[in-house]
């Protein structure tokens, strides 16, 4: 009998792959021929990346050579596309009008790289990711010296071309839609990781960068034009932004397509005869772009065409991968969802992060940065449905730690460890080591320890294994320690330490204090957030970019929130000073917005309550036009400056402090500060402006100014303290400023200034503001801050800035029925 | 999503998803009341009735971490999954859960 004839159209991994696991079932039973539209044997694609680095040549990656196809009597027609299927005579027609009959085919055209619809798209030097043609216009472009690449994609493909052409010696930069790289497999912490690692490679990123336009010289590409108006020059750009899957033969032929070619899950598609696998096709609704999930289909495919049994039911997908050279794995819902838990761990000593994500008491997904290790061990749980109730302590330190104690309670599974057991991974201490050291050289508390056997010295993260350790070894004789209090339920850390290390290690960003400090949220708290982004702005004021999303609302909108949800809207008033065409300009908003309010502040000024927060920028507007600017009525910084008539009017002045406040307030408005600054300046001892009950108050005396710090007058009343006694207004302004500038530096977050004096001493502040040259630098830093925060927000928001902030979504919902 | 939720009679698509910035809300105003609609910082969506089950207060004008919203008039924090509060506030009342569907990047808010 003939053997019956079966063609593959598509000599990809996925045909070749299909074709094995038939030979394998049954190897005589099939006449086979293979169609290729590449002019050659069947190669790994996804080690095109390594050729394209230059690690690997074509040689290497070849799956099956000539003598492959030979060995098993495959006719292959490599270069040849097919171009039609006739379904109704059962035949395949090829280019140079080859055409060939079939009793069975399978389909595996596999995907088409996605090009983006950009001007400039068809310029010479662009090109896409996918093939061997592909990595060979990219090693030619990066042999000209000096030549540079854009990598339009933040995805596995995009960042292994960018990382490929800097090993060739091109400078790369990866432009990414999203924030966050490979935002498919990572989350932000870990993507985080990732860009910074890259940056150590040498492959730049621009994250959140929307491109616009290819700019192109005499035909070819000079630039990549983004929407923010810069243009990233290059000489080579690369598309990497997705694949599609390849349909359009199987579309001409009348099959089922979707966003695939449809299959059910004996891979048949909708003409019996006609099966398919890999990339082209489309799955109980999913298209696959991995290759594990391939291998499945190509099983469940061959088992269709030698009648045995087998059926692909779908893929949970994990995907581990070497990114760059940096182990990544991820799995499931690696990102959380409702009802979710994170466990996370981070060791920043090794650049390792770990999220475990917990859902009804089973691991429901993972994402792992490197250190991969237990990626499939965390994937197998998650396969199962495991129960992971009983070892969630040690979950996160890996299959290893956990298997070792399972069944145990803590203290029994600490004491049950083996002398060898490696307790401390970052410094590879074992047990043995602890405990001998302990009984050795009398160690009784945790820093001993710490000192001796470098155990928990490092992460951290086998703290508490350490102190169980001295509390099994010593007994009643161990004590654990209290260290300063955490910043909050995030981290084990205080506000010194997180202050200190965000300047000496140049920490610039959230994820990397977070990082750093390793942080056991994926990102912070409504405690740590804007501590963590006050620390940043202060230490780097001119790099940092603001959180908005880590502010309080009040600071978010430049309002105060009241108990109904409307705000209360604070112009300033210079020193208290105001005049008729302000007033006159507050009466016509409070008419124009119907504010129900207007009361006279404590602080010399006036607060329209009862402001709609979507009246907030028109309201500001209004202000504006008339000369006034935000009072930061809501800020954790400069507030107001309340000050007395002095010689201008009073009979008893002995001092401009009218002049000196406005003068203060005009230089120091818009500054942050760890909690709210308010000062106030009396005109002489009489002190009418109630300035010794401020955070710094200034006396004005007959030979001068006296400046006081340390007041306040809320849930707690205390008077503030001479701080220094100045000759000149110009001296005044100096020390104000520098007291503040160390107190910006120095305070912890929330911490008002008579809580931070009594921390650091009066006497270590006084030593700052009277030795000239520390004064002198204080200020220098404080005025540097102020170019950049000397802004009205207000005037920002007005000309546009967040507006999504102050307009609902949408409006659609408004009148409907409810 | 959730058993308390009903079904909805009506979906509305109220805007795309990135128009919330990440760790951030909008409103949606409707006749019952403003609903809030959050972007937590891993990108997924929730929705709840804009009001804190404490006093009333604009839970979309909070801070968002993790999938949880803080409360900005008396720091209670709330579940975004459940809209119940979390921690020592755990039982006292609930932010109601508001159906939301998120297709092709846009977001569909149910009317029940």
């Amino acid at each position: 009998m003939a053997k019956e004839r079966l063609i593959v159209v598509g000599n990809g991994m996925a045909g070749c792959r299909a074709v094995q696991e038939v030979l394998k079932r049954d190897p005589g039973r099939y006449e086979i021929t293979i169609f290729g539209a590449e002019p050659r044997v069947n190669y790994d694609r996804i080690m095109l990346s390594p050729v394209l680095a230059g690690e690997k040549t074509f040689a290497d990656i070849v799956i099956n050579d000539e003598a492959w196809y030979r060995d098993n009597a495959i006719t292959l027609h490599a270069g040849r596309a097919v171009q039609a299927i006739d379904r109704q005579a059962r035949i395949v027609s090829a280019e140079g009008g080859l055409e060939v009959g079939y009793d069975r085919l399978i389909m595996a055209t596999g995907s088409d790289p996605i090009r983006l619809p950009l001007p400039g798209g068809d310029l010479q030097g662009v090109v896409t990711f996918r093939d061997l043609d592909d990595v060979e216009a990219m090693v030619a472009a990066s042999a000209q010296t000096g030549a540079r690449a854009v990598v339009i994609g933040g995805g596995l493909l995009g960042i292994e071309a960018a990382y490929g052409l800097v090993r060739r010696g091109m400078a790369a930069t990866v432009v990414h839609l999203v924030d966050v790289l490979m935002e498919r497999q990572l989350d932000a912490s870990a993507g985080f990781l990732l860009a910074d690692a890259l940056a150590g490679k040498g492959v730049a990123t621009e994250l959140g960068a929307v491109s616009e336009e290819i700019v192109g010289v005499d035909g070819r590409v000079a630039g990549l034009k983004l929407k923010d108006g810069r243009t990233l020059p290059c000489d080579l750009l690369v598309m990497a932004v997705g694949i599609r899957p390849n349909t359009s033969l199987a579309k001409a032929a009348g099959l089922e397509v979707g966003r695939g070619l449809i299959v059910d899950d004996q891979m048949r598609t909708s003409d019996p005869r006609i099966s398919a696998v890999g990339e082209c096709v489309e799955h109980r609704g999913q298209c696959y772009g991995l290759v594990a999930p391939i291998w499945e289909m190509c099983k469940a495919l061959a088992a269709g065409l030698t009648d045995t049994a087998g059926a692909y039911e779908g893929s949970v997908l994990s995907t581990r991968l070497k990114v760059s050279g940096v182990d990544v794995f991820s799995a499931g819902k690696f990102a959380g969802g409702e009802g979710c838990e994170d466990i996370v761990f981070r060791d920043a000593g090794r650049g390792v992060y770990k999220r475990v994500v917990i859902e009804d008491g089973k691991v429901a997904g993972a994402v792992l940065f490197g250190d991969a290790a237990d990626g499939a061990w965390y994937f197998d749980l998650m396969r199962q449905s495991a129960e992971v109730a009983d070892i969630r302590e040690t979950l996160i330190f890996g299959q290893t730690a956990t298997e070792g104690l399972r069944g145990l309670d803590p203290s029994a599974a600490v004491a049950a460890l083996a002398d060898d057991a490696e307790v401390c991974g970052c410094n590879g201490v074992c047990k043995g080591a602890i405990t001998g050291a302990i009984v050795a050289q009398g160690l009784s508390t945790l820093d001993e320890v710490k000192a001796v056997t470098k155990a928990s010295a490092s992460c951290g993260s086998c703290t508490p294994l350490v102190e169980k350790l001295l509390m099994l070894t010593l007994g009643d004789g161990f004590k654990a320690q209290t260290g300063p209090k955490p910043v909050c339920g995030c981290t084990r850390h205080g506000h010194a330490e997180a202050r200190r290390r965000i300047v000496a290690e140049s920490l610039k960003s959230m994820p990397a204090v977070m990082q750093a400090l390793e942080w056991s949220t994926p990102d912070g708290c409504a405690s740590c957030r804007p501590a963590l982004n006050y620390y940043l702005i202060c230490a780097w004021p001119g790099e940092y970019r603001d959180d908005k999303q880590s502010r309080f609302i009040n600071e978010r909108v430049h309002a105060n929130i009241q108990k109904d949800g409307t705000y209360s809207v604070v112009p300033r008033m210079w020193g208290g000073m105001t005049n008729s065409d302000e007033l006159r300009a507050i009466a016509d908003v409070v008419d124009k917005f119907k504010i129900p309010s207007v009361k006279v502040t404590g602080g010399q000024r006036i607060d329209l309550l009862g402001v709609q927060k979507d009246d907030l920028p028109a309201v500001w507007a209004d202000l504006n036009a008339a000369g006034m600017v935000s009072g930061h009525a809501y800020a954790k910084g400069l507030r107001t400056v309340k000050t007395c008539v002095g010689t201008d009017w009073c009979r008893f002045g002995t001092q401009d402090s009218t002049g000196l406040g406005v003068r203060l307030e005009k230089f120091m408005w818009g500054s942050w500060t760890p909690a709210k600054v308010k000062l106030g300046v009396s005109g002489c001892p009489r002190n009418c402006a109630e300035a010794t009950c401020k955070d710094i108050g200034v006396i004005c005396v007959d030979s001068g100014y006296e400046i006081h710090v340390g007041g306040a007058a809320g849930l707690h009343i205390q008077g503030t303290e001479l701080l220094t006694k100045v000759a000149t207004e110009e001296e005044a302004i100096w020390t104000i400023c520098a007291v503040t500038q160390a107190y910006r530096e120095e305070g912890w977050y929330l911490e008002r200034i008579y809580k931070w004096m009594a921390r650091v001493g009066l006497d270590s502040i006084r030593a700052q503001v009277e030795d000239p040259q520390v004064r002198r630098a204080l200020y220098d830093r404080f005025a540097y801050s102020q170019r950049f925060f000397r802004i009205d927000p207000w005037a920002e928001r007005v000309a546009g800035r967040h507006s999504d902030e102050f307009t609902p979504l949408s409006r659609r919902m408004e009148f409907e029925p409810a | 999503m959730n058993a308390l939720v009903k079904d909805p009679i009506a979906w509305t698509d109220v805007g795309a998803v990135t128009d919330i910035p990440l760790r951030g809300a909008r409103r949606v105003p409707t006749p019952g009341g403003n609903v809030a609609i959050f972007r937590t910082g891993d990108g997924l969506v929730f929705a709840l009735k804009d009001a804190c089950p404490h006093k009333g207060g604009p839970l979309s004008q909070g801070i968002i971490h993790g999938h949880a919203v803080t409360c900005p008039l008396h720091a209670w924090s709330i579940d975004l999954a459940t809209g119940e509060p979390m921690g020592a506030d755990r039982g006292k009342g609930c932010a109601p859960v508001v159906p939301l569907e998120v297709r092709e990047g846009r977001l569909f808010l149910g009317r029940t």
